[in-house]
């Protein structure tokens, strides 16, 4: 081991000697968290369309978006940062702007007029101080209702268009032996279900009063109770085999025709490709309820750094993510849809034409929680909410108490 | 651990006596110099760290203010906190008597000199050599009840057959339970077995000349004796079930709701995904203190008292 050690590390540091200076001026490393086989796929079309505008990308993907940005946020303190990293669209990245570890881009959005082209909430979730701190890349929306064509179609039922439609229809789905709703039971699955169930029967307004404004009162109103109380009977259109799943589990049972519906993010759809189903065939997509389209997506952002050779870099790539041929192919593989809204759609599947459609109304548009509630207050309410959904006894009006709890505490 | 090297070292040097007394203790100091700036800055230096940073309003980054015992307010009054202080409590006690009993049980089986011991050892071992992580993985499937034993029994014709403690928010706690013994009864078992080995068999032979049944012989004789390897087999259990985490993660989530939360679990989540990291130092100097607390006087008594005595 030991000649073979050493022998790397010269070898390493020989390497790393010569080729500094040549690769240092376009060179970008990139830290990420897209490891899936549709994620990297969707990367390596920002790599090579980096790569096709001359630069070399170093690609730095570390599994689960916590460990990522925890790594990111570590290397930005301790002095190394990498070239660009990716966050999701929202307040993580909030202390680091205040810190002063990040660099604007507004030159290039002015140029880029990004502020005609994208959809309201996510440019305010990522400009501080009138400048561009990131670039969003994508748009996920976050309330959809994926369903089994099929199993409606054999029941003689139609997709639910209302929360109060959804419970009577999975009891009548129940009769016949289908799973009504295919959960995936981890908090952050239960968390995502009671926000489609909150926007789109409680409204936006609530929902942004709830998450955003930390609201006591709208807590407290009798809408929520009602939401509250809606949610309660969702527990009962859940199979038993729900607590602990992972959402691929899930949406693989309407996958395979054992569960009608699966409420989740359009990465889910990234599932339904994998299976061989098509939008609008085999399975169908719609946002139950007010029809508003909650939602949220990812970003990247370029930490501060004295390398000239990566400051050209970082205005580069600000410029690469953007162009409307890449955004079209890396949304392709991603399962979101563009930034751009001007990107013609027609070439993606059923859904994505769907969501752009949505979200051509600004009154559609609703911030995911990421983007108006701090880290902090949404892992308070998925403690309370996946209480209240796991414990069957709990009423609508101690949930009630517990997300004030909530509201009053977290930071 | 540093005591340990030290007395070592010692006597190692101390061996050929009739070396001159610098040279005796300055080698072992040097080599010891290193470790113990290691411990110095890396575990008590980390610890003060950590213990600082819980009375600050921290959230992504580190920040330096001073907000008093705040963060351990909201600490207590925080459900899922005192949840997962109970659910230490339930799982330490009955993992460690679980793995105590299991262990010695099987011990005192394989000490009956049965045939293919070394293949029962094995056996008996072989779960302490996977990680938490993959036991978690394993009982989580063949608990889970549309997948595992639920289903088997079921599928066998016994169609009310119930088994539903992983799903389940006032069981799930004992499916840990039943996966931590599973993991570490074997290592319990081996320590034993050591002990064992070492009694005189003598011993034996007398309690059977004066007609001592063969469990009051191993109740009243033996584990008295095995008094030291007891109590190395429950500090392993017991710091297993301080530092729990992976148990956790690969199997319930923390789920059924917030039923299976421990402690450690807090800590990380608070840390890197809820980006209060002045909540999760509080909580990691809470089971800092808890663990002191319980610890202290025991080492009060084994080290300082006795070597007053002597």
């Amino acid at each position: 081991m030991g000649s073979f050690s050493r022998f790397s590390a010269c070898t390493f540091a020989f390497t790393l000697l010569c080729s500094t200076p040549v690769l240092a001026q376009e060179k970008a490393e990139v830290m990420h968290w897209w490891t899936s086989a549709g994620e990297s796929a969707a990367v390596k079309v920002f790599a090579d369309a980096y790569t096709k505008a001359g630069g070399t990308w170093v690609d730095n993907a570390i599994a689960g978006g916590v460990n990522a940005r925890a790594a990111t946020v570590n290397r930005m303190v301790g002095g190394n940062p990498p070239t660009m990293a990716q966050f999701n669209t929202g307040k993580q990245f909030d202390e680091l702007i205040e810190n002063g570890l990040l660099v604007d881009v507004e030159a290039i959005a002015q140029a880029g007029k990004w502020r005609e082209l994208m959809p309201k909430p996510i440019i305010e979730a990522t400009v501080r101080d009138g400048k561009f701190y990131a670039v969003p890349v994508n748009i996920h929306g976050q309330n959809w209702m994926f369903y089994n064509t099929k199993i409606f179609a054999d029941a003689g039922l139609e997709p639910p268009k209302t929360f109060p439609e959804l419970i009577e229809t999975g009891e009548k789905l129940k009769a016949k032996g289908v799973i009504p709703i295919a959960l995936g039971g981890q908090p952050t699955w239960e968390r995502n279900l009671f926000s489609a169930l909150l926007v789109g029967h409680g409204g936006a307004d609530l929902f942004r009063k709830i998450y955003g404004a930390r609201d006591v009162e709208a807590a407290k109103s009798d809408k929520f109770k009602e939401v509250a109380e809606l949610y309660g009977k969702m527990r009962g259109l859940v199979d038993p085999g729900s607590p602990g799943r992972n959402w691929n589990d899930a949406a693989s049972l309407v996958i395979t025709g054992k569960a009608a519906m699966h409420f989740n993010g359009d990465w889910a759809k990234g599932e339904f490709i994998a299976a061989g189903q098509t939008a609008g065939k085999e399975y169908g997509c719609t946002i139950v309820g007010e029809g508003k389209l909650v939602i949220g997506g990812d970003v990247f952002v370029f930490p501060v750094t004295k390398d000239a050779g990566a400051q050209a870099a970082q205005q580069k790539l600000a410029a690469v993510l953007l162009d409307p041929e890449t955004q079209l192919a890396f949304n392709k593989k991603k399962g979101s849809i563009p930034v751009r809204l001007d990107v013609d759609v027609s070439s993606m599947d059923a859904c994505a034409q769907k969501s752009h459609a949505v979200l051509k109304d600004p009154a559609n548009q609703v911030e995911a929680t990421e983007i108006i509630s701090t880290p902090n207050f949404t892992g308070a309410m998925q403690d309370a909410i996946t209480q209240y959904w796991n414990t069957s006894s709990m009423s609508a009006d101690a949930f009630v108490e517990k997300v004030v709890t909530a509201m009053r505490s977290a930071s | 651990m540093a005591t340990v090297t030290v007395r070592a070292a010692a006597t190692g040097a101390a061996a050929p006596a009739a070396r001159p007394r610098i040279g005796r203790g300055l080698p072992a100091a040097l080599a010891l110099v290193p470790t113990a700036l290691i411990v110095l800055v890396v575990y008590v230096g980390c610890m003060l760290w950590t213990v600082r940073l819980s009375f600050t309003s921290s959230t992504l980054l580190p920040k330096f203010d001073f907000v008093g015992l705040a963060q351990y307010e909201r600490l207590i009054l925080n459900d899922r906190f005192v949840v997962s202080a109970q659910n230490t409590v339930i799982f330490g006690v009955l993992f460690i008597a679980g793995c105590l009993v299991l262990g010695f049980l099987l011990a005192v089986f394989i000490d009956q000199r049965v045939k293919g011991e070394g293949a029962f050892r094995t056996v008996f071992l072989f779960p302490y050599s996977m990680s938490f992580v993959v036991t978690g993985v394993a009982w989580q499937w063949f608990l889970n009840p549309g997948l595992g034993l639920e289903k088997l029994v079921r599928d066998m014709g016994f169609s009310d057959f119930t088994f539903d403690w992983l799903v389940n928010q006032e069981m799930a706690i004992y499916t840990l339970v039943i996966a931590g013994i599973w993991h570490g009864a074997g290592l319990t078992m081996a320590i034993l077995l050591a002990g064992l080995r070492g009694v005189d068999e003598d011993l034996w032979k007398a309690a059977r000349v004066d007609g001592v049944p063969p469990w009051r012989y191993y109740l009243s004789i033996v584990l008295p004796l095995l008094r030291p390897m007891v109590v190395t087999a429950t500090v392993l259990l017991a710091i297993s079930v301080v530092k729990l985490y992976d148990l956790v993660v690969a199997m319930t989530g923390g789920g059924p709701g917030i039923a299976t939360e421990v402690p450690a679990k807090f800590v990380m989540d608070h840390l890197f995904e809820r980006n209060n990291i002045a909540l999760g130092t509080a909580a990691a100097t809470l089971m800092l203190v808890t663990v002191v607390i319980i610890i202290a006087p025991w080492i009060y008594a084994r080290y300082v008292r006795s070597k007053g005595r002597r």
